[in-house]
């Protein structure tokens, strides 16, 4: 008997327990592999590995900031130290994929907000002797403490504050509604205050004034209540006097500052950075809401170091946290980057204004809560203020809807089950197809056709392997997490319990907004749609690129592939500028056709309603995906033979009778695989819905990809049922796949058929 | 031969073809006067026209550099374009090579698996990407092949297969057997067959394939920042998304950034599309 993974002989009984004892090393690599969150044996081998290895820092800062830091490093004398500058959006995932494999940094600059989250993942440890004592205010301090222990040690603290523009304002109010009552003596077109209406975080210091908070002390949704309906009500009042931009994000707030078309912002320090002599400005804290007499409390952020597991054990790698937090370096961060200190012993400069307004906001500002359910208030808080503001809901409508969102998506995931009943069935099926196989490998036909396939298995190994290794089997990786779920760093098998879930949509009604078969009527829609004018744009452009004689052939084909030479995310964003209600490209199309033809046509609200909202999606993905289909178009047509077009032609066709009969059934089967392929992109094209509307309104224009990333990154984290949500996807697809492929092989008959 | 087309139909072709070039141009016109523009007063334009016409975006971009912690400066921007070619070259390279002799074998031969191999290639691309980043990362970390840009070449080249070998195939289904069966009878093996007549026939689409893969490779973010450790190794989109910081972005920069980045795109492309001969081939094969 002959242990078949160490090929030793022996008696049976031994051949079996050795046997099993030398796998365990395998076994023990694989589950590494399936379960992430293997610290302890990581931890462990790299420990001794990681004795002389130069420190790894990794942040996401650039301009004044990285500056300051490499100025500080320059300073420290800990040995060699490598930085690593990411990108904001890839710093979270990219930490998460490399600490709990022992790789990655050994410290991260971060916000304090993140580390309820990272200390469920367990890439955070205690900070230990790097936090030097007695330095840190108790907001501070409690700020980077998740139960009691503290996890960063505390650098900086941002928030923002009242930029003023003093050329049009002399003197500063104490009220907002001081501020607000200046409307009448400023210029036409300036508004008296420019924040981001719709977002829940630049809400905030309004909904702190009314008394109210985003999360309760027990991580429950805070944004409920009359303190929070009395502050969404105060914002509508806003945006209905016009004295607000009604729908402005970041760039727009400080695009109306620097243009001098808003008296008073609230922005952060990166305004300052942006603004030239043009505009006379101070900062000064936010102002008294009268209605109430509490002031406007925007949230704080305390920047802080953090340390990985494996970084927390090397002394000298807190000693360079201890050296990042310290006096000196605060002082060269306050110089060169102008941010405000963590610490209470280092002064802001007298002759630095805007340091000094920024400290005094900073002393008033509330510390963001670093609790892992915070994440998961954004989403239905921002539902909510879009609704009000749009007027399609009261503010206790809205709000009692962003509770309920909470509460689902913060419920506990379903119980863990047993693995074993998935284990039998897997195992009962592999020996099923097992059998079968051995019974087939049996018949002589097989073994003469296998022999007869070996010339061509010479052509397709390579591809094989590389697919299989690189493409497919990460792929049933990330299909396996659908079998588990919670949130990452607790995640528990549980089985069929999400693909269940998704499909009772929740247990709420089966249409309600955000349910499985809701989005997946828009995905279908959205699909089609696009599809359409995919092929009939870029069919007509192709056959007019293709027509013999055409002058300036080749100027018309590089112009029409700009669409998809250029990054996609960077022209979603375009398109998504030119959809604004207010200042966008189309609304200046709309006007200057006003003037040139005398009509009075409205500014269209592209994201206040559905159809609307899917047009704008629409129009930007058509874009984007015409020159693909008509490029294909191109190629296919070049394999048209002469000689059958110029048989039609002796035979009497006209024109139009040899592009529909003649070359139109002939270039389809070439098209087949690109149009089959440009539809199953479409189903999960993600940037564009993403980008342009966002999902507005109310998530309404969500297609099921982009509701899978909300699972997986904004709500709370849920890689396992974003995982079942893209198995869904994987099905429905090869569903319609094989439903086309019968109807179409039923049409074919004759033709050169599929190969199904 | 088709008489000449007349006059009016000529100017009809062109005229659809002019305001289809501007609606493609359009949006590409605005991010040019964003990343043109000294300030974008917040009004409801028509027209692209830069505002205070700047370079000062371009230079941010293109000429900043970089001091490392040892004290070396280094050309950022270059550093990463030539990041950005090598890796959207090779796996443009890597993945038609792959994907070439696997097209031809679906297109020629039956063989044992080739029904249900077809069906996993297709299903390949039905899984959206978001569940394989980590996968990734582990399989690559197993094969120690994490933070080098050989194995994001191999990671972009895997993915970008499956379409490539659809491409091919339908490219190889399309030309007649007949070329092939005629070198053959010359006393050609398959292979030579496959390379001497084949290959040069099908020169159009592996251009567009090649291109395709390239062109994926190229803009692709996710992927490079999450496998890439080392800034020396950072590819173009990476820098972009810099300018996209957690409050604050850089649209100017971000948009002078992105026009950069495309342009080695279209220069591709107009090289690439003289391949594409849009005459209508004529058959190979004699009476």
């Amino acid at each position: 008997m002959v242990c078949p993974l160490t090929k030793r002989a022996g008696s049976r009984q031994d051949a079996g327990w050795a046997c099993i004892l030398r796998a365990l090393p395998v076994l023990a690599s694989l589950a590494r592999w399936l379960s992430i969150s293997w610290v302890p044996l990581v931890v462990l081998l790299s420990a001794s590995a990681s004795a002389a290895e130069p420190i790894r820092l990794w942040h996401a800062y650039r301009g004044a900031e990285e500056v300051a830091l490499h100025e500080v490093l320059a300073a420290a004398d800990v040995g060699p130290v490598e930085t690593l500058a990411i990108p904001y959006d890839a710093f979270g995932s990219k930490l998460a994929a490399a600490i709990p494999l022992g790789e990655g940094p050994h410290l991260y600059i971060d916000s304090h907000e993140r580390l309820g989250d990272y200390l469920r993942r367990r890439i955070v440890a205690p900070v230990g002797d790097a936090l030097p004592p007695g330095l840190f205010d108790d907001v501070v301090r409690q700020a980077v403490e998740r139960d009691g222990v503290a996890l960063a040690v505390p650098l900086s603290r941002k928030s923002v504050a009242l930029y003023v523009n003093t050329d049009l304002v002399s003197e500063v109010p104490a009220t907002l509604e001081g501020i607000l009552a200046l409307a009448p003596t400023l210029p036409e077109g300036v508004y008296p205050y420019a924040y981001e209406v719709k977002k829940a975080y630049a809400h905030a210091p309004l909904l702190h004034a009314f008394g109210g908070r985003m999360l309760t002390d027990d991580d429950g949704f805070g944004f409920v209540g009359p303190p929070a309906e009395a502050s969404l009500r105060f914002a509508l009042d806003l945006v209905e006097r016009d004295l607000v931009p009604p729908d402005a994000d970041g760039g727009l707030v400080t695009n109306l500052f620097k243009s001098g078309k808003a008296a008073f912002a609230a922005s952060g320090p990166w305004l300052a950075a942006d603004l030239d002599a043009r505009v006379r400005y101070r900062v000064v804290p936010l102002p008294v809401l009268e209605a109430t007499g509490q002031p406007l409390r925007p949230f704080l952020t305390v920047e802080a170091v953090m340390l990985s597991p494996h970084g927390a054990q090397r002394a000298d790698v807190r000693a360079l946290a201890r050296h990042l937090a310290s006096a000196e370096a605060a002082v060269i961060r306050q110089q060169r980057a102008r941010t405000v200190t963590a610490r209470t012993d280092v002064p802001a400069p007298p002759d630095d204004p805007l340091l000094d307004a920024f400290a005094e906001q900073a002393r008033r500002a509330i510390p963001m809560p670093s609790s892992p359910a915070m994440r998961a208030v954004w989403e239905p808080a921002d539902r909510a203020i879009g609704k009000v503001l749009r007027g399609q809901a009261t503010p206790a409508q809205a709000l009692a809807e962003a509770e309920h969102r909470f509460d689902d998506v913060r419920r506990p995931p379903p119980p863990p089950a047993s693995p074993w009943p998935m284990i039998v069935i897997l195992g009962g099926l592999s020996l099923w197809g097992a059998l079968v196989l051995v019974q087939r490998a049996g018949r002589p036909e097989l073994r003469e056709r296998l022999r007869r396939s070996l010339p061509a298995y010479r052509y397709i190994a390579h591809a094989v392997i590389a697919v299989g290794v690189l493409v497919i089997l990460p792929l049933v990786v990330g299909a396996a997490t659908s079998l588990f779920a919670g949130p990452a760093g607790e995640i528990e098998y549980v089985g069929l319990a999400n693909f269940v879930e998704i499909l009772t949509a929740r247990g709420g009604p089966l249409l309600a907004t955000g349910s499985f078969y809701t989005v997946l009527a828009v995905t279908l829609l959205w699909t089609v749609v696009n599809v359409a004018f995919h092929l009939g744009l870029g069919l007509s452009l192709g056959l007019l690129l293709s027509r013999p004689l055409l002058r300036l052939r080749a100027v018309y084909r590089v112009l029409l592939i700009i669409p998809w030479a250029v990054p996609s995310y960077v022209t979603a964003l375009a398109w998504k500028g030119m959809f604004d209600q207010q200042y966008g490209a189309i609304t200046g199309i709309i006007l200057a056709l006003n003037d040139a033809l005398g009509l009075s046509m409205e500014p269209i609200a592209w994201f206040s309603s559905f159809s609307t909202a899917f047009t704008a999606n629409a129009a930007t993905n058509i874009w984007l995906g015409f020159p693909f289909m008509m490029v294909v178009t191109i190629g296919a047509l070049t394999s048209v033979p002469k000689d059958v077009l110029e048989a039609a032609e002796v035979d009497g066709a006209t024109r139009w009778q040899r592009l529909t009969r003649v070359v139109l059934p002939m270039i389809r089967p070439t098209m087949m695989p690109s149009i089959t392929l440009g539809a199953i992109w479409t189903f999960n094209m993600f940037n564009v819905v993403f980008l342009v509307s966002g999902g507005d309104p109310d998530g309404s224009t969500d297609i099921l990809v982009s509701e899978a990333y909300r699972w997986a990154f904004t709500r709370e984290a849920q890689y396992g049922y974003a995982a079942a949500y893209a198995v869904l996807i994987f099905l429905m697809l090869m569903f319609t796949t094989r439903l086309l492929e019968r109807t179409r092989g039923r049409w074919d008959r004759g033709g050169r058929g599929g190969d199904a | 031969m088709d008489r000449a087309p007349r006059l009016v139909e000529r100017i009809a072709v062109h005229a659809v073809l002019v305001v289809a070039v501007a609606f493609a141009l359009y949006p590409v016109l605005w991010v040019v006067a964003t990343a043109f523009s000294g300030t974008l007063t917040p009004e409801p334009r028509a027209l692209p026209v830069p505002e205070q016409p700047t370079l000062a975006h371009l230079d941010a971009v293109v000429l900043s550099e970089r001091v490392r912690s040892d004290g070396t400066t280094v050309w950022l921007f270059g550093q990463q374009m030539f990041n950005s070619l090598v890796v959207s070259v090779a796996t443009a390279t890597v993945g038609v090579a792959i994907a070439i002799p696997t097209a031809y074998a679906l297109a020629r031969f039956s063989f044992l698996g080739k029904a249900s191999g077809v069906r996993a290639l297709l299903a390949t691309q039905m899984f959206p990407a978001v569940a394989s980043a980590i996968p990734l990362y582990l399989i690559l970390d197993a094969l120690e092949l994490l933070n080098s840009r050989t194995g994001l070449v191999l990671c972009y080249a895997s993915t970008s297969v499956p379409f490539a070998i659809f491409q091919l195939r339908a490219a190889f289904e399309a030309i007649p057997v007949d070329l092939e069966e005629a070198a053959m009878v010359d006393g050609a093996t398959r292979f030579q067959a496959f390379v001497r007549v084949v290959l040069p026939v099908a020169r159009p689409a592996i251009a567009v394939t090649a291109l395709f893969a390239f062109m994926s490779a190229y803009n692709e973010f996710i992927l490079a920042a999450t496998l890439l450790d080392d800034e020396a190794m950072f590819t173009l989109p990476v820098m972009l998304q810099r300018f996209i910081g957690e409050y604050d972005a850089q649209w100017d920069k971000f948009a002078a950034g992105a026009l950069v980045v495309s342009l080695p795109v279209m220069l591709l492309f107009y090289l690439v599309q003289r391949h594409l001969v849009a005459g209508l081939s004529s058959g190979g094969v004699k009476g």
